[in-house]
């Protein structure tokens, strides 16, 4: 049957090859030592050798490994730590979307001034500009401990988006964007905020996080709604301070 | 101050409480000269309604004189006498500004939970639950009015202060359930309930063009109020509804039904003893009774409006019955800073008097017998209006 060639039917044939050149190589080598070893040598441990260093030596040739796949790894994609904040497919990734019934450009300005971030979101200590696109930032972490970073703005197309990305000394790797595009019947701006970042702690800390997945979306919903609530209503609605007949507030 | 203090189901009390605060630069305080029960605070007064927190101050139905403003209200001024609508609204969001004010994005500081519940979170509410915000409410002497300055809604020398207080809820929704039944000339209108919205419901149905109003409920005091509105009425113990309905409108069946029972109807037949097990076992939060009956009722064609409060789930709801008759349903909290105003303008122009509905006039400090007995529906309880600088 005629299968036309289109870009959509190469990609996943291409995205089979998960193992990069090097440890191709590597395989190679490695098996057929095996093999020959098995082969010339014979004993009791001849037959699994022999099993390993055949299939070494296939997945060499081939370049596909079903271990790799089920694993999710991948070493024949190239990722350039220096360049890539978090890795693809790596980190907690968090997306979530609101609209505001407010123009992109009062939004934009809004969230490229450093001294507004803070309000929305909460973790933020401070933000500081050290450069044309960078920035300091301190964050607030559970315990009362802080983390320092220093960020990249990467993109910056006025009233559109904006993605900063940490540096690679920083303690907590991350990376964020946040869209701005007009909302159909004159219903404001759709607002696009994307966050990722590797958990502290390695993998425990990764592991913590995976247990409580949906608390990153809350907190970025809430983000969403408190930046609206500012930018719709000049506020953020509470009740915190408000009165009530709780036992210590009542005098009798 | 003085405040009705919610301390479990069946536990109403008036606390001393700080006075509230301005919080936000849109906040007023009011000093509270009217307010009253509303059959909806029942729900949460008999433990229907989760995320009421003991000590939470009561009360969604209250009006009074501006006695602080904040820093962002430039329209009122200490002094003015205003009403103040239950629901809590920005005035900047899409839901306001196409008056659709009880749906407003901005006012519930807890909208995640009610996303979690609803998908959607609707606007804030006075003293109704932290799922709406957890506001303190108006049953007391004092109350912080967030985004006042949409909020108040100021008041002729015209209008008396129970007449006002009505405005804050019931004549409202009322209103807003009769326009919800889609109500043209030589229709018939069947009402569940007499309680005060239904009260409202059939007198705004006759403003609306109404040709005739049928009022069902089991109290001859309610059901000879709905009679002085120019209803007719069936006692449901007494008469089959459905065969009663169908003679008196000729075969056909109401144009419009309305259901202003909600979540806690009674009823004469087996499903209302289904619906009191599955309430109480929690395998449903609400007895549909009244809403199939209205659904059954309903012409082809016919318009189902619901301003009876529902919170959570109901069971065996007879949507075969609404799809095959090819039924619009329509319902939701009342958008009160809508209907305030063309309201008010019917109140100064004598075609109502809304405070015909009250039957108890009482201190603050009586509220929670008072609960008790509107609960009950003793003494000819239908309407309690609370006075929190009366002596007790």
């Amino acid at each position: 049957m005629y299968q036309p060639q289109t870009r959509a039917s190469l990609q996943p044939t291409m995205s089979k090859i998960n193992i990069g050149q090097p440890e191709r190589v590597l395989s190679l080598v490695g098996g057929a030592a095996l093999t020959g070893f098995a082969l010339f040598r014979w004993s009791a441990a001849s037959i699994p050798a022999l099993a390993a260093g055949l299939l070494l030596v296939s997945r060499a040739m081939r370049g596909k490994s079903s271990l790799y796949r089920a694993m999710g790894r991948n070493t024949a994609v190239k990722t350039n730590p220096r360049r890539v904040s978090v890795p693809h497919q790596q980190g907690i990734h968090v997306a979530r979307a609101i609209t505001i019934d407010r123009p992109a450009s009062d939004l934009y300005q809004f969230w490229r001034d450093p001294v507004n971030l803070p309000q929305v979101i909460n973790f933020i200590e401070s933000v500081q500009f050290t450069g044309s696109n960078r920035a300091h930032w301190t964050i607030k972490l559970p315990g009362g401990m802080k983390s320092e970073f220093d960020v990249e703005v990467y993109t910056d197309v006025p009233n559109e988006v904006i993605s900063w990305r940490s540096l690679p000394e920083s303690q907590i790797q991350n990376a964020g964007s946040i869209r701005f595009r007009p909302a159909p019947g004159n219903r404001g701006t759709e607002v696009h905020l994307t966050l990722e970042f590797i958990p502290p702690g390695g993998p425990l800390g990764k592991a913590a996080m995976k247990m409580f997945d949906d608390v990153p979306g809350q907190y970025i919903s809430q983000y969403l709604r408190e930046f609206k609530q500012i930018m719709e209503t000049g506020e953020k609605a509470t009740t915190e301070g408000q009165t009530s007949g709780r036992e210590k507030e009542v005098q009798r | 101050m003085k405040a009705v203090t919610w301390q479990g189901a069946g536990k109403m009390r008036v606390d001393n409480v700080p006075d509230p605060i301005i919080i936000n630069p849109r906040d007023s305080i009011i000093k509270i000269t009217t307010t009253c029960i509303c059959g909806s605070d029942l729900h949460m007064y008999d433990g229907y309604i989760p995320t009421v927190r003991r000590g939470d101050i009561m009360g969604h139905e209250f009006m009074g004189t501006v006695v602080e403003t904040g820093a962002g209200v430039t329209n009122l001024r200490v002094g003015d006498r205003v009403v103040v609508p239950f629901n809590i609204a920005c005035g900047n969001c899409y839901y306001c500004k196409n008056e659709m004010w009880s749906l407003c994005d901005n006012s519930n500081p807890n909208a995640a939970a009610a996303e979690e519940m609803y998908g959607f979170s609707p606007a804030g509410l006075f003293g109704y639950t932290h799922l709406f915000g957890g506001y303190a409410g108006g049953q007391a002497e004092y109350v912080r009015v967030p985004f006042s300055d949409v909020g108040c809604f100021k008041l002729s020398e015209a209008i008396t202060d129970e007449q006002a207080v009505m405005l804050a809820d019931i004549f409202p929704t009322g209103y807003m359930a009769a326009e919800n039944g889609d109500i043209r000339p030589g229709h018939i209108v069947a009402i569940w309930g007499c309680g005060p919205v239904a009260q409202f419901a059939i007198r705004s149905a006759y403003m609306l063009g109404a040709e005739r109003v049928i009022a069902i409920d089991r109290f001859e005091d309610r059901l000879q109020m709905a009679r002085d509105g120019g209803a007719e009425t069936l006692n449901y113990e007494a008469v089959d509804v459905l065969d009663a309905l169908k003679e008196m409108t000729g075969g056909r069946g109401p144009d419009s039904v309305i259901d202003a029972v909600g979540m806690e109807a009674h009823g004469a037949d087996l499903d209302f003893w289904y619906d009191r097990v599955a309430q109480a076992t929690r395998m449903e939060t609400g007895r549909p009774v009244a809403l199939r009956q209205a659904i059954e009722a309903c012409r082809k064609g016919g318009t189902v409006s619901i301003p009876g409060v529902y919170g959570g789930f109901v069971d065996k709801l007879p949507i075969g019955a609404a799809f095959n008759k090819g039924l619009t349903f329509k319902m939701g909290q009342t958008h009160v800073h809508h209907y305030i105003p063309i309201l008010m303008e019917r109140v100064e122009r004598g075609e109502i008097d809304p405070a015909f509905v009250i039957t108890h006039r009482v201190p603050l400090t009586k509220a929670p017998e008072m609960y008790k007995t509107f609960r009950d529906k003793k003494d000819g309880c239908i309407k309690v209006v609370l006075k929190p600088d009366a002596a007790a």
